[in-house]
Parts: C-alpha cells; structure tokens; sequence
C-alpha cells in the first residue's frame, strides 16, 4: 500500500475542514495513495468493511456527494444520506450541533454540505468522528482543493513553478478560494485572477495569501485573454446563481466569460483547463473535446482521491 | 468639584475614556444593584485630560473580556479596608464568546441558534477581531 503509511497515521481521527489543515507533506501522501488506489483498487476494496459514512447535504450536490459515496462504498465501507435537509429534522428547526452530535452516533465519517460559511467549523466542534466539509457557503471546499491539485499534479507532474488563472466568480467561488489559499503554499506560483470588478477575490483571501507567501506574483484583470496566453492552468468557474441576494446582479453577471475552442487558439499547447463543475455557459461545448480540457478526469480523480481521504482519517491504511 | 465619599469594599473603574462611562455603566447593569454606585463624569486626568470613573460598593463579578472590549484603556481597582488591593488592565481580550455579532449575513451563527459568536483579535492597533467561522472581520 505504498510508504506513505506511516505518514498519513497523522491523519487519523482528525477533521479536515479548511485547505489549510493539511500540510503540503499530506497532501502529497494522499496523492500518492490515491495513485496506488487507482493503479491497485483490488487491494483497498474491503479496508473500509464494517465502517460507515454520513453525507449530510443541506445544499444541492451531485459530484461531491456522489463522489464521496462511491469512494465509501469502493472502499467495501457503506453510506447513510440525507441528500435534501428539508426531509430531515432540520426543517422542523434542529441546531446543526444537534443534527451532528446525533448524526456522529451513527457514523464513523461525516461529510457536511451546508451554505453557510463557517458551517463546517462549527460541526466539527460538535462532531466525535472525523468531519468533512463538503463545501460550506462561498467559504471554502477543501475536497475539491484535493481533487484540483491531484489533476494538476497527474497532468504537469508538479504544483510548484506554475502559473495558474482563475476565471469568473472569484468572489463567491468557494473552489476558488480553497484552492488559491493552498496554492499559494507552493514555490513560484503565479496567480492570474479574471474577473468582471464585482466578483473579485474578497480582499481578505489577497492580503492572507500575500502574507503567507510575500513572493508570490499576483496579476488582476477583467479580460480573459491576457489570462489565457500565461497560464499553465486555467481554473474556470461558474457564475453562481445561488449566492446572489439580487437576481438582476446575476442575469448581468452571469455571461461575463465564454471560453470557446477559437479562444484557445492562443493558449500554451500543455495548458490545463480546469472546471469544479457544474458548468454552465462559462465553457462552450465545442472545447470538451480538445485534449487540453481536463474537466471531465479532474471529476473522477476526486473520487480516488477522497477515497484516500476516507482512508486515512478512519485508519485503515 | 464634585466629591464621593472613599469606599471599604469594593470596585472603581478607573481610566473610562470621557463618554463611555455611561454606557459601562449599563452594560454592566449597575442601575439595578441595591449597594452605593457612582458614576463620574469628566473628571480632570493628568493622563487623559478627562476621564470617567465608577466606583461600585459591595462585591461584583465583573466580566473583565466585555470591560476590556467596551474600553480597553480602562484601569479596574479591586478595594478592600478601603485600600486597592489589586489592580487589572484588562485590555482588548484575545478571544471573545457571545459578544460580538457576526455582521456577515452567511455566516453560519447568524442561523446557528445553538452556538455564540467566537471572534478572535487579529489587529490590536485598529481594534479589528475575525469570526472564528466565517472569517468576517469586525471593527470595535
């Protein structure tokens, strides 16, 4: 099962809540359990046997939560749901302390989508088995951060010396925000951030990332095609309906950037575009088929790579 | 100028900056204690030019994080035998539970009826404290 055994012992019984909770050590050793998952899955089908995960989704969800339960259940471990929280006990006016510390008697492993920020934060403080967060409003989404950087890592072989554009919703963009916080840990990064000025990256997350690395090189614009001929990856996102409290700053915002196939054009050869998913109008169709687009791996890589996480906080590898 | 009576047991608030005596004075419910209570107002201060002063009888539990968020330059006597027996500075508290209100409205403790507010001091000089949750920044 690989060496990264005793290294990842650390990450038993712990929660992992923001991006920063794991160093980048640990990261690069789920990475490398997730590789020999992928290369060996007989070898891993049965370490979560008698172990049980709850996904607790109080905000819609297909890849994350789908994602999570066929890791368990890949791992042999089963899964109890609650995939609309308006079927649940919350709608009759529960605390979200009380749903966990319930919810933790039952399970072995929670993962929490909820849409208020710091939402994770606070059940984990409640919750006496490993919780996850699985996106917590505009915050953060620490798992997609692991599954972003796993692709890049299995695409460019590295996570230092790279520029990297983010495009459209940097302001409410939890996978954004996630991600450039963990990013911004490595060696000669270079951020390129594209967005229209109201969706810029909340100030705090610049001056944070700025502290933690002085070095690094920031660049912001509204124009995606300065972004497109630098970038080693483009990280596109979805303009989210869903976090706007104004409909009209929605329906004016949400066109703002339509990567095409003759965009492209003068983009580097190994660029890596990326997506969350779901998209919607921010990628035309016509660029799924160009081998730069890697949206599509990016989504199964998560599901090896959080069966590396569950695996690692239940203490089964 | 005004003058009160020194007391045997008990508490002053020393240092209140000129204004805010008033309103320590009921944040901390002094008007409904039985025991002797003053509130000075503007009184001369080598130190501050002018300050408030609240000299409370009798025992109090005071809340040193609350006193230290509502005024951090404030001076807390402790007075037994009609002698200061303790002096506290209480300062801006490094952590604060249930008294500061998150003002972003995604913000999980804005719905969490279970859980008070956490908010850590991040930036001493522009008195700036960060949820412990959403990561919002507040001025005190």
């Amino acid at each position: 099962m690989g060496e990264g055994k005793v290294g990842l012992s650390s990450l038993k019984g712990r929660h992992f809540v923001d991006a920063l909770d794991l160093s980048q050590a640990e990261y690069d050793l789920l990475f490398s359990l997730a590789e020999d998952i992928m290369e060996s899955p007989q070898d891993y089908s049965h370490c979560c046997s008698g172990k049980l995960l709850a996904t607790l989704f109080y905000e819609p969800s297909t890849r994350t939560r789908l994602s999570f339960e066929a890791a368990m259940l890949r791992l042999g471990g089963r899964v109890i749901t609650v995939a609309d929280a308006s079927t649940s006990s919350v709608a009759k006016g529960e605390s979200l302390a009380d749903t966990i510390r319930t919810v933790a008697g039952y399970a072995d492993l929670i993962v929490l989508r909820h849409p208020k920020e710091g939402a994770a934060r606070l059940a984990a403080m409640y919750s006496s088995v490993p919780l996850i967060n699985g996106g917590d409003g505009a915050r953060e989404h620490p798992t997609q951060t692991l599954t972003d950087l796993f692709t890049i890592k299995r695409c460019k072989g590295r996570l230092e010396g790279l520029t990297v554009a983010f495009c459209g919703d940097l302001r409410y963009g939890r996978t954004v925000h996630s991600l450039i916080r963990a990013l911004a840990l490595r060696k000669d990064i270079r951020f390129i951030l594209i967005s229209p000025a109201e969706l810029r990256l909340p100030r705090m997350i610049v001056e944070e990332i700025l502290e933690t690395n002085p070095e690094l090189e920031l660049v912001e614009t509204e124009d995606l095609e300065v972004g497109l001929s630098e970038a080693d990856v483009l990280y596109m996102t979805r303009i989210q309906k869903e976090r706007f409290f104004n409909e009209e700053d929605y329906i004016r915002l949400r066109d703002s950037y339509v990567l095409t196939r003759r965009k492209l054009e003068g983009a580097k050869k190994d660029l890596l575009v990326m997506h969350p998913l779901p998209r919607v109008t921010e990628i035309a169709h016509d660029v799924d088929d160009d081998p730069r687009a890697v949206y599509f791996h990016q989504a199964r890589n998560g599901m090896f790579v959080r069966m590396a996480l569950i695996a690692s906080l239940l203490g089964v590898v | 100028m005004l003058k009160v009576d020194r007391i045997q047991l008990g508490i002053v608030l020393d240092h209140i900056q000129a204004g805010k005596g008033f309103l320590i004075f009921q944040e901390l419910g002094l008007s409904s204690r039985k025991e002797p209570t003053a509130l000075l107002m503007n009184v001369p201060s080598a130190k501050l030019g002018r300050k408030d002063m609240i000299k409370i009888s009798g025992v109090l539990d005071l809340d040193l994080t609350k006193l230290g968020l509502l005024d951090p330059g404030i001076t807390v006597n402790y007075i037994e035998g009609g002698r200061v027996i303790r002096k506290v500075k209480p300062g801006l508290p490094e952590r604060v539970v249930g008294l500061i209100k998150c003002k972003n409205p995604r913000c999980i403790t804005s719905t969490e009826p279970y859980q008070d507010p956490i908010f850590t001091l991040v930036d001493k000089e522009n008195k700036e404290y960060q949820c412990h949750f959403c990561g919002e920044r507040v001025r005190v």
